[in-house]
């Protein structure tokens, strides 16, 4: 089984050399002439204002959250697929009652109004 | 040493190394993407042993969406590493108690006694052509069928949880209602005919 996976093998070390290849020749044939005022951290040409990190609006991480919840019932779907023919009746209504019951949760985000941007 | 070992080898000495760079970095965006990376290296050894769905899930779940969450909190979040390091000396006896606790129990649970080839040997090397995928989701909706359907309950619960935490509704905030711009009916809602009174000669004095 894991000589199928050879050339994702030989995929990942060809992507990790080229990526690090692609720096290493930039950084040894580049010219640097770094003084005080490249080196400042700037902000389309002025001094930064302030900090980069500041408090943001929760509703960015709520959106994300969802969208990992349902990330996972869709990891779920890919191995429910491969065996449906094998399942027959009992996986389709298992996968239909697994479903369901998420769908619970869609209405609930929808009508409690967490899918709105104001 | 077979190939199979050297890329054993080679995952676990870069998960390791990340796992250490995880703790170790002060920066904590530096300290995300090497967590990152040791879920690759993590994902390639279950790979070899053969794990295949589960090896591709921790790619998909872990390194799309958890941790692009928590890079995207991590950096933006007001984070004052300097209050954060204030507590550290009063903390660390009890750090230590639990540090040694943990160390202690996972050393009984995964020791020498209840590990290594002498315990369970190897398992037969799966042919070319078997699939994890299959096998898994055979047991998983078959045998555990009653857990996968807890596992859509505790999902409903977090996204119900999610919602109750994080979620404030904002009168004050203006926005737009799509359904009822499409509701606007052309003459009446758009148009105003005002009567005026009819056209006059100026008369010139």
């Amino acid at each position: 089984m894991l000589e199928n996976y050879l050339p994702v093998l030989v995929f990942l070390a060809v992507g990790t050399i080229v990526g690090a290849a692609m720096i290493a020749v930039g950084f040894v044939l580049g010219t640097r002439k770094p003084d005080s005022e490249k080196n400042s951290p700037y902000e389309c040409g002025f001094e930064a204002f302030e900090d980069a990190r500041m408090k943001f609006d929760v509703r960015f991480y709520l959106v994300a959250i969802l969208f990992i919840i349902f990330d996972l019932e869709i990891a779920f779907l890919f191995p429910w697929a491969v065996v449906l023919d094998q399942l027959g009746m009992t996986g389709f209504i298992a996968m239909a009652v697994f479903l369901g019951i998420l769908v619970i949760g869609f209405i609930y985000e929808w009508k409690k109004g967490a899918l709105e941007w104001e | 040493m077979s190939f199979e070992r050297i890329v054993f080898f080679a995952f676990a000495a870069i998960l390791i190394y990340a796992a250490t760079m995880v703790i170790t970095r002060r920066n904590p965006v530096h300290a995300v993407l090497f967590l990152v990376l040791a879920f690759f290296a993590s994902s390639g050894i279950w790979m070899l042993a053969e794990a295949e769905f589960l090896a591709i899930a921790l790619v998909l779940v872990y390194v799309g969406a958890v941790m692009v969450l928590f890079l995207f909190v991590v950096m933006m979040l007001d984070i004052d590493l300097a209050t954060i390091r204030a507590g550290f000396m009063r903390y660390l006896p009890i750090g230590l108690i639990v540090a040694v606790a943990m160390a202690a129990l996972m050393i009984m649970v995964v020791g020498p006694t209840n590990f290594g080839l002498e315990q369970i040997a190897a398992p037969e090397r799966l042919g070319a052509d078997a699939s994890n995928t299959e096998a898994l989701a055979m047991t998983l909706f078959t045998v555990f069928l009653y857990p996968f359907e807890i596992a859509a309950v505790l999902l409903l619960v977090a996204i119900i949880a999610a919602i109750g935490l994080t979620l404030r509704q904002r009168p004050e905030t203006k926005y737009q209602d799509t359904g009822k711009q499409v509701r606007v009916r052309k003459g009446p809602d758009r148009v105003r005919v005002v009567s005026m009174p009819a056209e006059k000669k100026l008369e010139l004095k």
